[in-house]
């Protein structure tokens, strides 16, 4: 009994983190989706929108706000606002230029954004890690009082609740609107979308307007799950996230949600049964493996090299 | 002006107020576990403003200013020359690189101790970048975990000296060799991978190695590292003021002058001058050899070369492997010069700034690459103040190339033939 609830436990720790993977993944894979490159600098606008977040976060408590959701929804608001512009500003600076030119040159540029929002912020707010204050406390416990207990906290089921609309509206937006039909056509072809009348560059925008939003509410989410944040905690989510993505099968929305949610399970049972110091090294190594075995990921179709 | 260029600059403006008045305008401090806010000093803000109004002008005026700077005549009367005739350049390259090998050899009889360190740790790089050119810039793979081939290069000297007593000398090949078969071991099942994925998987090769460089405890110390590297003997002449190990002698004693530990840092500085000369030399040569030709075909079209019979995972693997040995090779003089390392050294980062110094100086060029990494190196010593600038200045840099040079400022030139015009 006590090994399952252990094992329960690390099932829904895993499902929380997951789903937080899940909505950063959905950043890389609609522009991998798109315009088939990587977007290095995605898990450092993950990072800004929870600086942002914890910024607007303290400003109105600083105020002397304390209804907690109007706070909650405030900062979440304005780390979505940051954080999208950000993902509009870095496509026009150093994505578009780059476009349709050799496979390395977006990535190398990428990579070069990276680095530069990393030191940005690090400048800006120092490179200490801050502490995020846990807005949303206490949860339900399961199992008798002197053994192991299984415990669902209110962050957790607020992570789910807020991944599960987010993902909702995703999906009604991909599948419904004007502009979500455009992503479809234009990461079906490209060029022939261009012809009908679509205009490319915007739509290209809105992918990395609505990647950067979620990784926004992902910062929110993550920042008040874990307690602290620094410049540096978007690199490793943004790998972690393209792992879930690829994963997944890149280019695929619900192969990114999918991916997500498995990869932070094996994450917590490894730091469950393991040792939390191996989680990156499992995650990693999943992905080789992936990437090696079956490169197209679960749900991803198989690309045809053409001539 | 169209209403049109109005609209978008006034966009423009405001997005630039967006991304940086939170992030600069507010300052997060944290005095214990509780998070204050305070506002930042005024010349920040001022200086967030005043962006958003040059953004604003220049997206407003922006194809005026685009047409009149096209009309102005060339700022740099060198972009329009003719190339150099090849034999020219040969022979000023040539000229250029004995001058360098010979400034290098007397730098360090003129120069003071912290420069021959500081010449060193160029030295380093520049082996790094050398060996990264050949994977990056030649057989065109992006390698983004160049760093744990440094880091197999520099714990194998670490390990060996310390469980076994093993000299530089010995675990310099070591080194090389371990790094190498690192590089075919990982090379031989990632090779098949498209370019993008391929950079992803070696990123976390390198996360994974440097992971377990800090987790294993037990064998490397873990983030402690490993410290009391022994220096390198010439002809088993040490350059301590005492004679650590039995059977040596000291150098300072044989030759009878009176004891420096400027000597230890100028053999030092020589030992990483040949090693670079030679990583210089023999990539040089592969260059142009079948393999050399072949890495860039691949790098080229993957495809035209496949169907004119190259093997796309030998040639692959080849440079993998030889860019890997030169890594080694770079971390066993590490290893010795710093005589303490732990995985601080080998982050994500250094990756990054080895890329960077192959994207700098023009993937492929080897005097370009030399110069950049020359350039990196030093340029923030120089400028102390700006030191904490260093990493945003390179990051943009690295964007900056990509935008309007990717070629690098030194591209590279092949070897060619030239036709003579008949008169």
């Amino acid at each position: 009994m006590q090994d399952l609830l252990y094992f329960i436990q690390q099932l829904i720790n895993g499902l929380t983190i997951g789903s937080t993977y899940a909505l950063i993944a959905i950043g890389y894979t609609m522009v991998y989706g798109i315009i088939g490159m990587i977007n290095f600098a995605h898990g450092e606008i993950y990072m800004i929108g929870a600086y942002t977040a914890l910024i607007a976060i303290t400003g109105l408590t600083a105020l002397g706000i304390a209804w907690l959701p109007l706070i909650l929804i405030v900062a979440l608001v304005c780390a979505m606002i940051v954080s999208s512009s950000m993902g509009w500003a870095v496509e026009r600076v150093a994505y578009r230029p780059v476009r349709g030119k050799h496979r390395l040159i977006p990535l190398i540029s990428a990579i070069g954004m990276s680095i530069f929002l990393q030191n940005y912020v690090h400048l800006a707010q120092g490179s200490r890690n801050i502490g995020f204050p846990a807005l949303i406390e206490g949860g339900f416990r399961f199992g008798s009082d002197d053994s192991f207990q299984t415990s669902i906290t209110y962050m957790q089921i607020t992570i789910f609740a807020t991944t599960l609309v987010c993902m909702t509206i995703l999906s009604l937006f991909i599948s419904r609107s004007r502009i979500g039909r455009a992503c479809r056509a234009v990461s079906q072809d490209l060029g022939m979308a261009n012809l009908l009348g679509i205009d490319t560059n915007r739509i290209i925008s809105a992918t990395f307007v609505i990647g950067a939003a979620l990784a926004a509410v992902a910062g929110l989410l993550l920042g008040m799950y874990y307690g602290s944040i620094d410049p540096l905690f978007g690199f490793i989510a943004g790998l972690k996230a393209f792992t879930a993505a690829v994963l997944g099968g890149i280019g695929s929305i619900p192969g990114a949600m999918l991916g997500g949610l498995i990869l932070g399970v094996a994450e917590s049972m490894t730091s469950g049964y393991l040792s939390g110091e191996y989680k990156d090294v499992v995650s990693f190594g999943l992905l080789i493996l992936i990437l090696l075995f079956k490169p197209t990921g679960l749900l991803g179709k198989p690309e045809v090299e053409k001539i | 002006m169209a209403a049109h260029n109005l609209k978008h600059a006034l966009f423009c403006a405001i997005v630039t107020l967006i991304i940086s008045y939170p992030i600069l305008g507010f300052n997060l401090v944290s005095e214990g576990i509780d998070v204050t806010l305070e506002g930042a000093k005024t010349s920040t803000v001022l200086g967030v403003l005043f962006a958003a109004v040059i953004v604003f002008l220049f997206q407003l005026f922006r194809d005026n200013i685009m047409g009149s700077l096209r009309q102005l005549p060339a700022v740099n009367p060198l972009a329009n020359r003719k190339p150099m005739e090849q034999s020219k350049r040969l022979k000023l390259e040539s000229i250029l690189l004995t001058l360098m090998i010979i400034g290098a050899l007397i730098w360090p009889f003129i120069a003071s101790r912290g420069a021959v360190d500081l010449a060193t740790l160029v030295l380093i790089y520049i082996m790094l970048a050398l060996g990264l050119n050949v994977v990056v810039g030649l057989a065109g793979l992006l390698d983004l975990g160049y760093v744990a081939f440094y880091a197999v290069g520099a714990y194998t000297f670490a390990l060996l000296s310390q469980y076994y007593g093993i000299s530089f000398w010995l675990a310099l090949p070591i080194g090389a060799c371990l790094a190498a078969l690192f590089g075919l071991v990982l090379g031989f099942p990632v090779l098949r991978l498209r370019g993008d994925y391929l950079a992803i998987v070696t990123l976390g090769f390198g996360e994974i190695i440097r992971i377990l460089l800090n987790n294993m405890t037990s064998l490397t110390g873990g983030p402690n590292g490993i410290g009391g590297i022994p220096d390198p003997t010439l002809f088993g002449m040490e350059f301590g003021r005492r004679v650590k190990e039995e059977g040596n002698t000291s150098f300072h004693e044989t030759f009878g002058i009176a004891y420096s530990g400027e000597h230890k840092v100028i053999f030092l500085y020589l030992i990483a001058l040949v090693l670079a000369v030679i990583t210089a030399v023999a990539i040089r040569r592969l260059m142009r050899m079948p393999v050399g030709r072949a890495w860039e075909a691949l790098r080229e079209d993957e495809i035209a070369a496949k169907s004119l019979g190259l093997s796309r995972t030998a040639v692959k693997l080849s440079a993998f492997t030889i860019g890997a040995f030169f890594a080694g090779f770079a971390g066993t003089v590490f290893a010795s010069k710093q005589g303490f390392i732990s995985p601080e050294s080998f982050v994500f980062l250094e990756s990054a700034i080895i890329l960077a110094i192959v994207v700098l100086g023009g993937m492929g060029s080897q005097m370009g690459v030399i110069l950049a990494a020359i350039a990196v190196t030093i340029l923030p010593e120089l400028a102390r103040e700006f030191s904490e600038y260093r990493m945003l200045i390179f990051g943009a840099a690295m964007v900056l190339m990509m935008v309007w040079r990717p070629q690098g400022l030194m591209p590279m030139r092949r070897i060619h033939i030239e036709l003579k015009r008949q008169e």
